[in-house]
């Protein structure tokens, strides 16, 4: 069972399509991944929680809520507040790189580039969870979507005086002195962590509804000036 | 704070007319004078004056020393914040900004000559003027209520003494008393605020006169929120709050401020406390500058511009704009925009194209937070929603507290925009 590889279907049913079975990834392949995560995470029979929280029964999980007997970072706890719960597209996310998917999150871990590692390990992770066998009816996750960002994207050059003027609607909300209560400090914030945390959020991958909105009207290039800015700042 | 504004404006202005005054202003530079200091008025003056590291001289004119803001004023009443927490003065704004700031009120505006006439005899000459007064009351819109009558029936509506006032007569209803509210028409300043505010007056109420009634008149079928206040008020406040909508004679109240009665379609109550909040207009300068259409001063979108006069840049309650709800938020979203073009058109700074947004906050009960909002951009008729979203019935506790707290940080970040 725990080695078998494992599938899910993604049901397009609104649009006439046939069902599809996808794979997410081999398991037992992620299992050797996984020894990537096992110096903090525990997962199995008996998994406890050590330097992370055990993984067992990860997806559909609201994010930051194994009991109380384990202290989440700040950034966590708020995102499983707003909403943030764990299926294949947002796991899929934080393990390519934890802090696109949560500011402030305590796991440091450089993620896992290759996507193939990825499915894999989620398909080994995936077994630890309930019901197996019937992934459709127990997480019904649309396929991951493309959270790798072009290196166009990346390497965009954005305009610092037009990331200014952007930046003013930031700062209705956000503390210019760094302070941090209720909402989150933006403040020396590295420039790659915020290009791929604002494209997060215009994915709605991370969940906060202002900041899907926010974010959701920014354009690539309006993002880039954004980070020019604050890089500038700096 | 606003006692006897009127009558302070009236006898303002004929002492103003009979003076000739020297002008202001610093010589050479382009100069900007901002009437209002709350979020569109405070944050655009700092606003340009940070923006052009001095190449403009801005002058801020408001009539108090200590700002009271009307958002987080109903958690005053709740008991949730202090009086003092919700005060700001304008002390970093001239410090570190350099914005002149004059405590007066303005009286009078000559658009040909360009000046800003001040109720202490100053003339203010100005390139681009910003008004960002706020609103005033529909003289008879509730028969019976005028301003004179608002330490009988206070209205609470601009913050400070008002809402001190509201607190104490409520602390003072005796046991098993009548809170009434008659709710305005649209358009008005905060969409949500009435019915936050009937929140907190229960809350209150629940701790110290359990037996007390709350009715509210409104002349609205529907109102910001609703679904959420109305789960909210069932769980927190089961049997207290009474609201009685147009169907059923809610828009057709009158009041008497001296028998302390309110008539409700031909049902009159005695009532212990009478919170009028009236229909809505621009503030009064505007009227003065002759700008307004109607109750409000129309705005082209991109610039926040009167459509009446290209000098004149208005800000919040007072415009008419289009799709944003009148609030706090939204003046601070369309002062960084009009400051913008102001830059722009002073000083050849780099113009980009507007964007607004706007995110209400209201609290139901402790830690019981919830909030609507949306993102705006500029067309030519008018600014038009492009984008929003509400808090759900139902939501989980760990969220609204999250959505309560989140608050508190808006609060903190907004305060902290406008007066630096």
């Amino acid at each position: 069972m725990k080695t078998s590889r494992l599938f899910f279907a993604c049901i397009l049913a609104v649009i006439g399509w046939p069902v599809i079975a996808e794979e997410i990834g081999d398991a037992e392949r992620g299992k050797e991944v996984f020894n990537q995560c096992s110096g903090c995470h525990e997962v199995g029979r008996g998994a406890e929680n050590g330097i992370g929280p055990h993984l067992n029964r990860i997806f559909g999980r609201r994010a930051g809520s194994v009991g109380d007997d384990y202290r989440y970072s700040k950034g966590l706890k708020r995102a499983g507040n707003d909403g943030l719960e764990w299926h294949l597209d947002t796991l899929d996310a934080y393990i390519e790189n934890p802090k696109a998917l949560v500011s402030g999150t305590r796991m440091s871990f450089r993620g896992i580039k290759k996507p193939q590692d990825r499915a894999d390990v989620l398909a080994y992770l995936r077994v630890y969870s309930d019901n197996p066998q019937n992934i459709p009816e127990a997480d019904p996750t649309a396929l991951p979507p493309e959270v790798d960002l072009p290196d166009e994207i990346l390497a965009m050059v954005g305009d610092p005086a037009y990331g200014e003027y952007l930046s003013s609607e930031c700062k209705i909300c956000h503390q210019a002195d760094g302070n941090d209560e209720g909402i989150p400090s933006i403040t020396n914030w590295p420039e790659d962590d915020f290009v791929v945390a604002m494209h997060a959020y215009k994915r709605k991958l991370r969940p906060h509804p202002v900041m899907q909105m926010m974010a959701g009207r920014l354009s690539d290039e309006e993002i880039a000036a954004l980070a020019a800015y604050f890089a500038e700042i700096e | 704070m606003t006692l006897n504004r009127r009558a302070f404006i009236g006898t303002g202005a004929a002492a103003a007319a009979m003076l000739s005054a020297p002008r202001l202003g610093a010589q050479g530079k382009p100069r900007v004078v901002v009437v209002g200091g709350g979020a569109g008025g405070a944050t655009a003056a700092r606003y340009l004056a940070k923006d052009s590291d001095g190449a403009i001289d801005v002058t801020l004119v408001e009539p108090t020393r200590a700002y009271y803001t009307c958002f987080f004023s109903n958690l005053y009443i709740g008991g949730f914040r202090d009086l003092s927490s919700i005060g700001h003065s304008y002390g970093t704004l001239a410090s570190d900004y350099g914005v002149n700031v004059v405590h007066d009120w303005a009286v009078g505006i000559d658009r040909d000559a360009k000046t800003v006439t001040l109720a202490g005899g100053a003339v203010l000459p100005y390139d681009r003027l910003i008004l960002s007064p706020g609103i005033d009351f529909v003289e008879d819109a509730v028969p019976g209520w005028s301003v004179a009558a608002q330490n009988k029936m206070p209205h609470a509506y601009k913050a400070g003494s008002q809402t001190e006032l509201l607190k104490a007569q409520i602390e003072a209803m005796p046991e098993g008393g009548l809170y009434a509210m008659v709710a305005p028409p649209n358009p008005y300043r905060c969409p949500p605020g009435p019915y936050e505010r009937v929140s907190m007056v229960a809350h209150l109420l629940k701790e110290i006169n359990p037996t007390a009634k709350i009715l509210i008149a409104d002349p609205k079928a529907k109102f910001s929120k609703m679904a959420l206040f109305q789960e909210g008020w069932q769980k927190h406040y089961g049997g207290m709050i009474d609201w009685i909508g147009p169907d059923f004679g809610g828009g057709n109240v009158s009041v008497n401020p001296e028998e302390m009665t309110l008539d409700i379609d031909g049902a009159v109550e005695n009532v212990d406390v009478c919170n009028v909040i009236a229909a809505q207009k621009a503030g009064r300068i505007c009227d003065m500058a002759g700008i307004t259409e109607g109750n409000w001063a129309p705005v082209v979108p991109a610039t926040m511009q009167s459509r009446m006069d290209e000098n004149i840049h208005v800000l919040g309650d007072s415009t008419n704009q289009g799709d944003m709800p009148k609030s706090g938020y939204s003046a601070n979203s369309q002062a960084k925009v009009a400051a913008m073009a102001i830059r722009g058109a002073l000083t050849g700074s780099r113009v980009f194209p507007a964007k607004f947004s706007n995110t209400c906050w209201s609290l139901i009960d402790t830690d019981d937070g919830v909030k609507v909002g949306a993102s705006y951009q500029a067309t030519d008729e008018k600014i038009a929603k492009v984008d929003g979203f509400i808090s759900q019935t139902g939501e989980d506790e760990a969220l609204r507290k999250a959505t309560y707290e989140e608050s508190l940080g808006w609060y903190a970040g907004i305060t902290e925009d406008m007066f630096g």
